[in-house]
């Protein structure tokens, strides 16, 4: 083993520019795979994110439309505890409503948050003009319901709930939630003001979550769901939005072919610089094996050849490819000065890259490795 | 003094059908442990074919080969490498030494492809057999840096690290001038007086020739003149 290994140095610092040649070639194949996956994750990071990184992931409800959860306060407590990798719990109470003005109407869906977990999932406060509404009667509305029904901050508006009952509130801010949908649709206020409001009494109609890692949603769903049988149904964001994962799915997989490809050339490319180094050391390996070296020894030459070079490779391409994503985010940037993309630099992903090409050089050695044990010293000994 | 080489009705044939060449013809041959043996012949001749046959690199299309009392045209690979490896020590002519290692290495090789590492006791064997052959002052020169006299005696050094029986060496002077060729030789026999290896010269010096013990001319496959 150590005399193979020995000799393998040896035979690498010897044809010097060839294994610079080598080396860099795997770099390079690694340095875009760093790169290529760590854009196309940062960019799934970045959709996920702006998807559904402002809404609910997770949502139970009662099965029957018309039902509430009673004991909501319970259930919040309940999950925070049990479930680490669940961020924000956090009830809602929300119905349907009227906004009455003047003689338009818009219809609106009135819902009752707790605010402080709340604000976790929709990040409330970040976008918010005015005041988080605190005690009874106080509402936030959206932007575009504000510009569309020219409402002022301080305003008083009439809600009317479906059985007709008539409330009027006092809008206390202004919020942006970036979806000009919601910013319409949307009046928040506290959940005491729509439990009374709606008649609720002390129930609420969902639980909202948000989790650390959003691709846990579907097993995380199933757990609380088979914990709570019954009446409650648990819906997650994979469900809802069958079109983006797929999108997804179809990013990672292209992504995955680009680098099974550019590892692919790598592999062939090493393989025959390889073989060819063979042939130069036929004589070396040839009077080896008349001083009596076994063939497996003589193998092991060439397959700790690989694994140096995959080694120097791999070390190499990684600061080269994080050299390269970090040029990218540096330099390609939006005319607000953020990165084009926000590249995701996964410490795992990075060191899956190295040991893949580290397999993937020392598998290529089995080739020459192979023909190095076939060589016949006769064959060096005759031809000199 | 006991047998260390016998070969029995040995042929080589090279090729097959109309192409066939019979290099070699029932050769038989003993070798005595401890003599100094040269073989002696045209280019063309089978000389080297029947080196290579005792030395294993080559097999015999037929006949038998004992090598130290044991039988090799029927040891595997890896029998055969272990008993080059501990018994037979080879000098070419193109001395053939690893241009990537130093003269010291080198010398050092055999014992590390038995034994993998060099302790304490191999590096000073390996020094010795350097002093042993006037080298100790090149020892860590590159060995494809050194005059061919020089390397030739590095590798007369590496083929006796293991303590070899016998020592094979294929016109070994070839390629030197007559000076450095009458060092080599001299040291060749040296060793084979002082430590008792066998040695197996191929030359086409007759001059050298007749400095050995025996002499065996070869022509056309077949053993013409043994004295």
């Amino acid at each position: 083993m150590k005399l193979a290994f020995n000799i393998a140095v040896r035979f690498l610092r010897s044809g010097r520019g060839q294994t610079i040649l080598i080396a860099v070639g795997i770099a390079i194949g690694v340095s875009v795979q760093i790169f290529i996956g760590s854009l196309i994750q940062g960019l799934q990071i970045e959709l996920v994110d702006s998807t559904i990184g402002s809404q609910s992931q997770i949502t139970i409800s009662n099965k029957s439309d018309e039902a509430l959860i009673d004991n909501y306060s319970d259930l919040v407590q309940e999950i925070t505890g049990n479930y680490e990798t669940i961020r924000f719990v956090s009830a809602t109470a929300d119905g349907p409503a009227l906004l009455s003005l003047d003689e338009d109407s818009y219809s609106i869906l009135l819902r009752g948050l707790d605010f402080d977990t709340a604000d976790g999932i929709y990040k409330i406060s970040d976008k918010l003009e005015g005041n988080a509404p605190v005690s009874v009667g106080e509402v936030l509305i959206g932007r575009e319901l504000k510009e569309e029904a020219g409402i002022s901050l301080g305003d008083e508006i009439v809600l009317l709930s479906g059985e007709g009952k008539r409330e009027n509130m006092k809008v206390t801010g202004v919020f942006d939630l970036g979806v000009s949908n919601l910013n319409m649709s949307w009046v928040l206020s506290t959940l005491p003001t729509t439990q009374s409001f709606f008649g609720y009494e002390d129930k609420a109609t969902s639980i909202e979550m948000q989790l650390e890692d959003v691709f846990e949603a579907y097993t995380l769903a199933a757990d609380i769901q088979s914990a709570h049988a019954g009446d409650l149904t648990v819906e997650n964001w994979k469900d809802l939005n069958a079109s983006l994962l797929s999108g997804l799915n179809g990013q990672r997989v292209s992504s995955y072919m680009i680098q099974i490809f550019v590892m692919i050339s790598v592999l062939l490319g090493i393989a025959s610089v390889l073989a060819i180094t063979v042939i130069q050391k036929s004589r070396q390996i040839g009077i080896l094996k008349a001083m009596g070296i076994q063939d497996g020894q003589a193998s092991l030459i060439f397959i700790f050849q690989g694994l140096m070079l995959g080694i120097a490779g791999a070390i190499l391409g990684v600061l080269l490819g994080l050299g390269l994503s970090y040029a990218f985010t540096a330099f390609a940037l939006n005319p607000d000065g953020t990165p084009v993309v926000p590249l995701y630099i996964d410490p795992g992903f990075i060191a899956l890259s190295a040991a893949f090409a580290i397999t993937v050089s020392t598998i290529a050695a089995l080739i020459p490795a192979r023909k190095s044990s076939k060589l016949n010293p006769i064959e060096v000994i005759r031809n000199g | 003094m006991a047998n260390v080489i016998e070969l029995k009705k040995i042929n080589k044939i090279y090729g097959s059908g109309q192409y066939q060449t019979h290099v070699l013809h029932d050769v038989d041959l003993d070798i005595k442990a401890g003599s100094f043996t040269s073989i002696i012949g045209q280019s063309g001749s089978g000389k080297s074919t029947l080196l290579n046959i005792v030395g294993t690199l080559d097999q015999p299309t037929n006949g038998e080969v004992w090598i130290n009392g044991n039988r090799t045209d029927q040891m595997n690979k890896k029998e055969l490498a272990i008993l080059r490896n501990r018994t037979l020590g080879f000098i070419f002519q193109f001395h053939y030494l690893l241009p990537e290692f130093t003269a010291f290495e080198n010398v050092l090789m055999p014992y590390r492809i038995e034994h993998g590492g060099a302790p304490k006791s191999a590096v000073e064997r390996a020094n010795e057999i350097m002093n042993l052959v006037g080298l100790e002052k090149v020892k860590n020169n590159p060995s494809g840096k050194m005059s061919g006299g020089q390397q030739q005696r590095t590798a007369i050094a590496r083929a006796l690290m293991n303590e070899p029986k016998i020592i094979l060496a294929d016109e070994p002077t070839g390629n030197l001038d007559t000076d450095t060729t009458e060092i080599i030789y001299n040291l060749m026999r040296e060793i084979n007086q002082t430590i008792g290896t066998t040695f197996v010269v191929i030359t086409h010096d007759r001059r050298i020739a007749e400095k050995a013990d025996r002499i065996i001319e070869i022509a056309d496959g077949r053993i013409v003149m043994d004295v």
